[in-house]
């Protein structure tokens, strides 16, 4: 377990490294000198000499990049070019609202989709297998801004149950939970149909095992079959799965903070991408790779700790 | 994840005459399968409608009339006019040309990259094999909104950026199952026979794996073309793709985002068309893999 965990960590660092040096290129591969971009047309030379020896952009840029490394290291991620303020600090504050929307939106996903996925593979062919089959194609189908939209066309203009923008007053959590409904909706509405097939296919898999069909032969009860020996192992390869789609669910809560004025970092990547505010751009980044990375690892680890022979296969 | 490969060709091949069989048995499969019919009638909607934009086009596109602005459907704007008084429905059909050609440009592109990457992957020595697979690994650690909201950053919107964001975002897909149908044909006889032989490694890839790997990628291909025209049309909409005056989807969903409380009609006019051509896709990709490679199933 110890050896998997030290190979897994590894993996990530290296992804992560990776990830930042990509990145790293690609901003340092601007046509045109990052200073006069940074500071724009109009700053004099001096401040633009100042500027590029503070930003050490008058070293070669491995130089610049072993530099990043070890500021990203010690949680340095740099200083918001306009307003001065650490990105990090920047960043602390914009995180949680990410992170509640994702959670929020994979929990109403998993509480929905695990079930109808084993109801599905329980009574293959019945009503309730069909209903699901066609509608978790028809939620994967739908794109996840297009959900948000129309939900905000429908909810919130039409209907007026919901609020259409912002999170809600700082403090007033009943208040913040009534912001999360849509977006959360919006963004876990895709999950529901992925997890029931995902989970329907491992289930009716696992449903086929002679261990299974020695408990019905020993006159187990049919629901502690299904949750007390099938679902449990049913459920690993969709562990996996949920820390793969992780990336897909963040971009999916890109959209819902910029379409529901959301604070987050999505909304921090893309209201600074408009500024050109670079270094506020690369931290975020930076944190959103760093959180798939941990989620993808967490699901790993999760599975190699509930299903040994992961362990022996890695 | 389970090995996806498809049924190498010596030995398992069944005899000539009964091929011919087989294959009209699955075409017969594939006809009464209905989610298939009613997938392939939807692209075949979106294949037309896109071509022959011009000639389903009831207005120019592009041309303005701010008296009938914000209109809801109408005899003459049969799905209303957005905030300049342009035609709607124009605009959606020629909104669907710039979707084919993502669609059609991004996902050739990526599948045969993807393809070459994956045999070398799967068949070239270990090295190479593991540095492949830790480029994969990096590319899918960037989500795709976020990698395209870097580029966009760095390089401008443009229609040429939505494409190399799609490829490759979607390389990784094509190129992995590419290699675990490599490996799994790596050491089958045939091959091995071939190798004796002395045939070039590019002979070996190109001319015996290369046919027993394209099946799989191209159903994935179909079930891929969704997620790209997604991507473009999300990307547009964010104002970081295609832009305006340009009509797509994404463009238009957003114009009509900015007038949602005065008028509904451009977001629903917008969405409907990306719904179909999802639908669509997805429905067909599933009754081909389901025809064709049911084993794909457990892979995806």
């Amino acid at each position: 377990m110890l050896w998997y965990l030290m190979k897994r960590l590894c993996l990530s660092v290296i992804i992560i490294v990776m990830a930042v040096g990509a990145l790293f290129i690609m901003l340092h591969s601007i046509p045109g000198d990052p200073v006069s971009i940074a500071l724009g047309p109009r700053a004099t030379p001096e401040v633009q000499a100042a500027y590029a020896a503070k930003m050490h952009l008058d070293k070669p840029i491995y130089y610049q990049f072993f530099i990043f490394l070890g500021d990203v290291a010690q949680g340095d991620l740099g200083v918001d070019v306009f307003s001065n303020r650490p990105v990090a600090l920047t960043l602390g504050e914009q995180l949680p609202y990410t992170i509640a929307l994702a959670v929020a939106a994979l929990g109403w996903a998993i509480a929905i989709g695990i079930p109808l996925g084993c109801l599905s593979a329980i009574w293959p062919n019945s009503w309730i297998d069909r209903v699901t089959g066609i509608l978790s194609v028809g939620t994967i189908a739908l794109p996840s801004f297009l959900v948000s939209i129309w939900s905000i066309l429908l909810f919130s203009i039409t209907l007026r149950w919901m609020p259409v923008i912002g999170a809600g007053d700082e403090g007033d959590i009943v208040d913040q939970l009534y912001h999360l409904v849509l977006p959360a909706f919006a963004v876990g509405l895709g999950w529901v149909g992925y997890l029931a097939r995902m989970v329907r296919a491992s289930m009716l898999e696992v449903m086929g095992e002679n261990y299974i069909r020695s408990a019905r032969a020993f006159g187990l009860p049919p629901a502690r079959i299904v949750f007390r020996y099938a679902l449990p192992v049913a459920v690993l390869p969709t562990i996996t799965l949920i820390g793969v789609g992780f990336g897909g669910l963040l971009s999916g809560t890109v959209f819902a903070e910029i379409i529901f004025s959301r604070p987050g970092v999505g909304r921090i990547i893309y209201d600074m991408v408009l500024a050109r505010n670079f270094p506020v751009v690369q931290g975020a980044v930076l944190v959103t790779i760093a959180l798939y990375v941990v989620v993808t690892l967490i699901a790993d680890l999760l599975v190699s700790w509930l299903d040994p022979r992961v362990r022996d296969t890695f | 994840m389970s090995e996806i490969h498809s049924d190498p060709p010596a030995g398992a091949a069944p005899a000539p005459e009964k091929a011919y069989s087989v294959r009209a048995e699955k075409l017969g499969l594939f006809l009464r399968n209905p989610m298939g019919m009613f997938g392939l009638i939807l692209v075949i909607m979106f294949f037309v409608s896109a071509i022959f934009a011009p000639v389903f086009a009831t207005h120019d596109p592009l041309a303005l009339d701010i008296p009938a602005r914000m209109a809801g459907p109408s005899a003459d704007h049969w799905a209303g006019t957005d905030q300049l008084g342009r035609d709607t429905y124009s605009r959606v059909l020629y909104g669907g040309r710039v979707a084919l050609k993502v669609a059609m440009i991004g996902v050739s592109v990526a599948l045969i990259t993807g393809l070459v990457l994956g045999m070398l992957a799967g068949f070239g020595p270990r090295w190479l094999d593991n540095f492949l697979l830790l480029v994969f690994d990096t590319i899918r650690s960037f989500p795709t909104v976020v990698l395209a909201l870097a580029a966009v950053a760095l390089l401008g919107p443009s229609m040429e950026l939505v494409l190399a964001i799609v490829i490759v975002t979607t390389i990784p897909g094509y190129a992995r199952l590419a290699r675990t149908s490599t490996l799994a044909l790596k050491n089958t006889e045939f091959i091995l026979a071939e190798r004796s032989l002395g045939a070039s490694t590019a002979r070996i890839l190109f001319v015996h794996i290369m046919p027993n790997v394209i099946g799989p990628m191209l159903i994935l291909a179909a079930m891929d073309v969704p997620v790209v025209v997604t991507i473009e049309a999300g990307l547009s909409f964010l104002g970081l793709g295609v832009q305006p005056p340009t009509a797509s989807w994404g463009t238009i969903l957003n114009e009509g985002y900015l007038i949602i409380r005065d008028t509904p009609w451009m977001v629903i006019a917008g969405g409907i068309p990306l719904v179909l051509t999802t639908l669509g896709f997805t429905f067909l990709g599933e009754a081909l893999r389901d025809v064709f490679d049911p084993k794909l199933r457990r892979g995806q």
